[in-house]
């Protein structure tokens, strides 16, 4: 209870410090970002052309949905590792529905993949937060338990694209200039999961378990509930990108999303998002996901062979974690100073 | 908790997060140290006696649903050859998770591995230049993951997924496109023959993972290196306080680990006789999943070399024995997946059965 022997106003300004900051964490990918987009434009002006946009958000799309929902989990202080199961778990089931139920509104499809995705994310949810096991233990083998069963559902066949209605897959393609819809929606979805992290008790719960789970638990937050829904989220999440794959991708076998887990953790860690929970936002792990989306293909414009890729998007997420990590040290004893003086 | 001894710590002890540095104390002031020890190793012995169980049930399936696999062929071609690089990469997994950290760049080194020796070779370098350089090359890998994690501070979870991918990037650079097949036979021969002497049951991975698992099982458990990494694990500050010199313990230990991926590499690599960008990346997952179920506390601090050895042989007869029934192979991870789901729920099932009875009543002082 020592916080309460600050006066109040130092704790207030302390807590706008840090809200600067985080706001300025965002900025600096922003940045980077814009950094990219001009220097990439400048060397080949064919970068910033509709079509090349175009792909850029329809690459970011998926990644930036699976970040959203791996970053409500992880400001709580747990890891899904099975997104990517369940976005191929859903790919599947959902669009192979075109052909076993003739007529099904693309809607329903929808419901379904997300449906499925609900389901796996609460038999997650429900083994960390009442068996109250590790969730990068309890996800890596649901990782391989839902793949699994994707592969055993599967056998050997596919769905291919011309059982898929025309409708169904121009949903990824369909665009205001080169803006597709679906980005849009995402950064909507994006907005107002950061609005509800940010401002209601649910979310704001997520961002106390995950700076110290006990300390949460003792101040009465029904930790195990919130970790719950958590791992609802982001397999209902997953579930609805694995119905967006199924219409971007249009040939969906077994192997659906294999290996995004990382891929989607890699983007959350680029946005500032810590990986001990407690802070970032989705919006930073969005714009991570937009960020490795967007040097993909100026690596691609520029004639630069896409096996700089992988290379390149490691060393940027050492660079962000690195970056992360210095603003979090000065953060520390900017604060350590500020409530010094406070005390004094 | 991953582990059983939490089942019978306070209930309040299995709320037990990476941080708490203080907890200890709180629990110690609850179930007096000594007898908490004597209890830890009575259900470690537990646990690894339940893997021995499920050893007994794996050959006993195995034996039951095929003629095939209790013969000599079976065992050095589907198990000793073909998990013998993965059994080797679990050695340093167990000391880092023990540790308290994890590496989850093991397979993106042995992918480089696998690269670099196809383009040395290439080049014209003799085998054993390549392999010294390679070995190097791994060397150097864990070393870039030790210092960020120790001197920038960084946590290796975070640092080892940035580094798994430059590492399995690094690898696409190095050969691109290129497929590299052309390896001597006095090569190849060590990846897909028995060693001479072991009754044609054991591969050269099998015998170099048998060998270092014995080195790696004595240090774990009989020098003062290996207790301070289980000191390290189990409390961080501690250990520093007590002078263990914490930083350098680590950056050891992920040097160790590139090492032996690298050696792993490049075993893959006569095995397969193919050098191939990316070769083997998808192996780092089981590697931990193996780590975790022969008994390794995913916070550090737990874990003992036998339970690692005997998740080994489960997971690979499992799985060979499921290959001869003509399960799908590709569903196989079914196994990893499930056995790691029933070696976390197992040890919990006493807690979860109190926890439910529990139920109903008393919603605040719940886990007080």
């Amino acid at each position: 209870m020592a916080s309460l022997a600050f006066p109040a106003s130092a704790r207030l300004s302390s807590r706008r410090f840090v809200e600067a900051v985080m706001r300025a964490r965002e900025f600096g990918i922003v940045a980077v970002l814009v950094v990219f987009v001009v220097v990439t434009t400048s060397v080949q002006p064919r970068f910033f052309d509709n079509q090349n946009i175009k792909f850029v958000f329809s690459n970011a799309v998926i990644y930036a949905l699976l970040a959203l929902g791996e970053t409500v989990v992880v400001i709580s202080r747990n890891y899904d590792l099975s997104v990517g199961s369940v976005l191929g778990l859903s790919a599947y089931l959902s669009s192979d529905l075109f052909q076993r139920a003739h007529g099904i509104p693309i809607v329903g499809v929808f419901a379904v993949g997300l449906a499925i995705g609900v389901g796996c994310g609460a038999v997650n949810g429900a083994i960390v937060a009442v068996a109250r096991v590790p969730s990068l233990v309890v996800t890596l083998a649901t990782l391989y338990i839902y793949r699994a069963t994707d592969v055993l559902i599967i056998g050997g066949g596919m769905v291919v694209a011309n059982t898929l209605p025309g409708g169904f897959l121009s949903i990824p393609t369909s665009s205001v200039g080169p803006v597709p819809y679906l980005a849009i929606a995402v950064a909507a979805a994006v907005a107002a999961a950061a609005y509800y992290l940010g401002t209601f008790r649910p979310g704001r719960d997520l961002y106390a378990i995950g700076s110290n789970p006990e300390a949460a638990r003792l101040a009465g937050v029904p930790t195990g509930k919130r970790v719950f829904w958590g791992f609802v989220v982001s397999g209902g999440v997953a579930g609805l990108a694995g119905v967006l794959w199924a219409a971007t991708y249009g040939t969906i076998d077994s192997t659906a999303g294999y290996g995004y887990e990382l891929t989607v953790i890699a983007a959350v860690v680029v946005g500032g998002v810590n990986i001990f929970g407690g802070s970032g936002t989705v919006v930073g792990a969005a714009l991570g996901a937009l960020l490795l989306a967007t040097i993909n293909q100026a690596l691609y414009v520029l004639g630069i062979s896409s096996f700089w890729d992988p290379a390149i998007d490691g060393a940027l997420i050492l660079a962000a974690i690195s970056l992360d990590h210095w603003i979090t040290v000065r953060l520390t004893s900017a604060l350590r100073k500020r409530s010094v003086r406070g005390a004094a | 908790m991953v582990q059983p001894e939490a089942t019978i710590g306070v209930p309040a002890g299995s709320a037990k997060a990476p941080t708490a540095a203080s907890e200890p104390v709180a629990r110690g002031a609850v179930a007096p140290p000594r007898k908490r020890l004597r209890r830890w190793s009575r259900l470690a012995l537990r646990w690894e006696g339940a893997l021995v169980v499920a050893l007994a049930l794996t050959v006993a399936l195995g034996a039951v649903t095929s003629r095939q696999f209790l013969t000599a062929s079976n065992v050095f071609s589907n198990i000793s050859l073909l998990y013998g690089e993965l059994a080797m990469m679990t050695l340093p997994m167990t000391l880092i998770i023990v540790s308290g950290e994890i590496d989850l760049s093991v397979a993106s080194t042995l992918a480089l591995a696998n690269s670099l020796v196809g383009y040395l070779w290439v080049q014209h370098w003799p085998m054993p230049a390549v392999i010294v350089c390679v070995l190097a090359t791994g060397v150097a890998c864990g070393a870039l993951n030790g210092l960020l994690v120790t001197r920038v501070g960084l946590p290796s979870l975070a640092v080892t997924i940035g580094t798994m991918t430059l590492y399995a990037g690094i690898s696409e650079l190095v050969l691109g496109p290129a497929i590299i097949t052309s390896f001597p036979a006095s090569y190849t021969s060590i990846g897909v023959d028995p060693v001479p002497g072991t009754a044609g049951l054991l591969s050269y991975s099998a015998l170099a993972y048998i060998a270092l698992a014995v080195i790696f099982a004595l240090v774990l458990h009989a020098t003062a290196f290996g207790r301070s990494v289980t000191a390290i694990g189990y409390n961080k500050e501690a250990a520093q306080f007590a002078g263990i010199r914490v930083k350098h313990v680590k950056t050891m230990l992920f040097v160790t680990s590139g090492l032996v991926s690298a050696m792993a590499g490049v075993l893959y690599t006569f095995r397969l006789s193919t050098a191939e960008a990316n070769n083997g990346t998808t192996l780092v997952l089981p590697v931990v999943a193996v780590v975790l179920l022969g008994g390794v506390s995913i916070f550090g601090g737990r874990g003992t070399m036998l339970g690692v050895v005997l998740a080994v042989l489960v997971y690979c007869g499992l799985q060979s024995a499921l290959l001869l029934t003509n399960f799908n192979s590709n569903a196989l991870e079914l196994v990893t997946g499930g056995l790691l789901l029933l070696s976390v729920l197992i040890p919990n099932g006493g807690e979860l059965a109190a926890r439910a009875r529990r139920l109903g009543g008393r919603h605040l002082k719940g886990g007080l």
